[in-house]
């Protein structure tokens, strides 16, 4: 146990063994997948016309938002060559589909059905439409554990959109809830500041959103603030889930760890 | 030993199959922390009927894959079960003579064995659970023990597992 939790050895017996788990797993999810089916297969013809209506009003105004972003982006782009500093926006995804598995109680991890087998690897971020909802801990060849960020073990740099202060969100185990730590007293935050991930530390891909202020608790006789952050993703409502490949992905992080355990 | 009569373990197996399928079948939100200890009933009840056939490194097997396939720490489950699978073989004798009401306060028993071992590994890790509903699959294993007990004694009859 001590080796499992301190050093990497025993991942290979875990990825292995979580081939002949995967089928369990798939068995459970098979229900969920039924129904689903049967939902989509027996809509009736309206509610199909009237969501193509939705879907083809938001792809207009979807576009018509991209191309200002388009322009945006080389404007961007041209400026920080002005300025001499490397920025890309722009990663690989891939979509992934969560499986309908519980996991151990009073943690918040998911499964997901991308593995080893569709280049997934450890620690990589995963995100929904609407921000940030974790990283992978252990891959399989078929599947990956995701450790959410409002797992109390997570921590995620980040940064507010505003006016780029940084700060770290810690998962306080409540599924709609963050905490940001170490803030003082008299930092500038407001309620309904947009939480967005700063990209250090080389795991998370910069600038996508983690979450929005929700509440700000100041007390005097306290060294730092209490901040509640609600996280942006739906961690508790998706199914279609983001593997994100950070385009400067250089294994940062994945070599430094293994220096260090074999120091 | 008479190895003629070792026959069914594909009951076994497969009630085995059926515990695991349970434990990670999705439950609403309010019902998570209420799951029964599935697998560990499953065990202790074979262990209780069979105690020469399930044990120990049965237990300690079950609780590995039990660990790969709720993300816990390798070995956080197999040494509960494990623990669990030698308290019941030292008490199997006297257990099986109990009436079940009483049989299922000793299985309350043993999963509060079960669960405090978790407990230490999760306070030891500096993941200790939140609540005290961490203890109520103690309480809903006790009052489905009764019924768990029934079918798979039904089954064992029906498939003459020995």
């Amino acid at each position: 146990m001590t080796v499992d939790h301190r050093h990497s050895h025993l991942e290979s017996v875990r990825s292995a063994l979580s081939v002949l788990v995967y089928p369990l797993q798939y068995l459970v999810n098979t229900p969920f997948m039924v129904t689903r089916w049967a939902k989509d297969s027996f809509v009736t013809h309206e509610s199909l016309l009237s969501e193509n209506e939705r879907l083809r009003k938001e792809q207009l105004l979807l576009s018509s938002k991209l191309q200002k972003y388009e322009i945006l982006e080389t404007e961007n782009e041209r400026l920080r060559r002005l300025l001499e500093s490397s920025f890309k926006l722009g990663d690989k995804v891939v979509i992934a589909e969560l499986l309908a598995v519980n996991m151990q109680p009073f943690r918040h991890t998911v499964v997901i059905n991308k593995g080893k087998r569709e280049g997934a690897y450890d620690g990589q971020p995963i995100v929904d439409a609407n921000g940030i909802m974790g990283q992978i801990v252990h891959v399989g060849p078929f599947s990956s554990t995701v450790l959410l960020i409002t797992d109390p073990t997570h921590a995620i740099p980040v940064q507010i959109n505003r006016n780029g202060l940084r700060a770290i969100a810690v998962g306080t185990g409540l599924s709609q809830s963050l905490q940001l730590e170490y803030l003082p007293n008299n930092a500038d935050i407001e309620k309904g500041d947009l939480i967005v991930s700063s990209g250090l530390g080389s795991r998370f891909p910069p600038g996508y959103p983690v979450g929005v202020v929700i509440d700000i608790m100041l007390d005097p006789a306290e060294p730092f603030a209490k901040v509640k952050v609600a996280p942006s993703a739906k961690l508790e409502q998706i199914r279609e889930v983001l593997l994100v490949w950070p385009n400067d992905y250089v294994r940062i992080g994945f070599y430094s760890s293994d220096y260090a355990v074999n120091q | 030993m008479n190895t003629e009569k070792q026959h069914g373990g594909g009951v076994i197996f497969f009630s085995f199959i059926v515990a695991l399928m349970l434990t990670a079948m999705p439950l609403p939100e309010w019902a998570i922390n209420w799951r029964p200890a599935w697998v560990a009933m499953v065990l202790i009840y074979w262990c209780m009927a069979l105690p020469h056939r399930v044990g120990i490194g049965v237990g300690w097997l079950l609780g590995i894959f039990l660990d790969v396939l709720q993300g816990t720490l390798l070995g956080q489950n197999a040494i509960g079960l494990a623990i669990l699978a030698f308290l019941t073989l030292k008490s199997h004798q006297r257990v099986r003579m109990y009436p079940l009401v009483q049989q299922a306060l000793v299985i309350c028993l043993f999963v509060v064995v079960y669960q405090l071992l978790s407990l230490w590994v999760r306070g030891i890790m500096g993941i200790p659970p939140r609540s005290w509903t961490y203890w109520m699959p103690a309480f809903t294993s006790m009052v489905l023990w009764p019924w768990l007990f029934i079918i798979l004694r039904d089954l064992r009859r029906r498939y003459h597992v020995s």
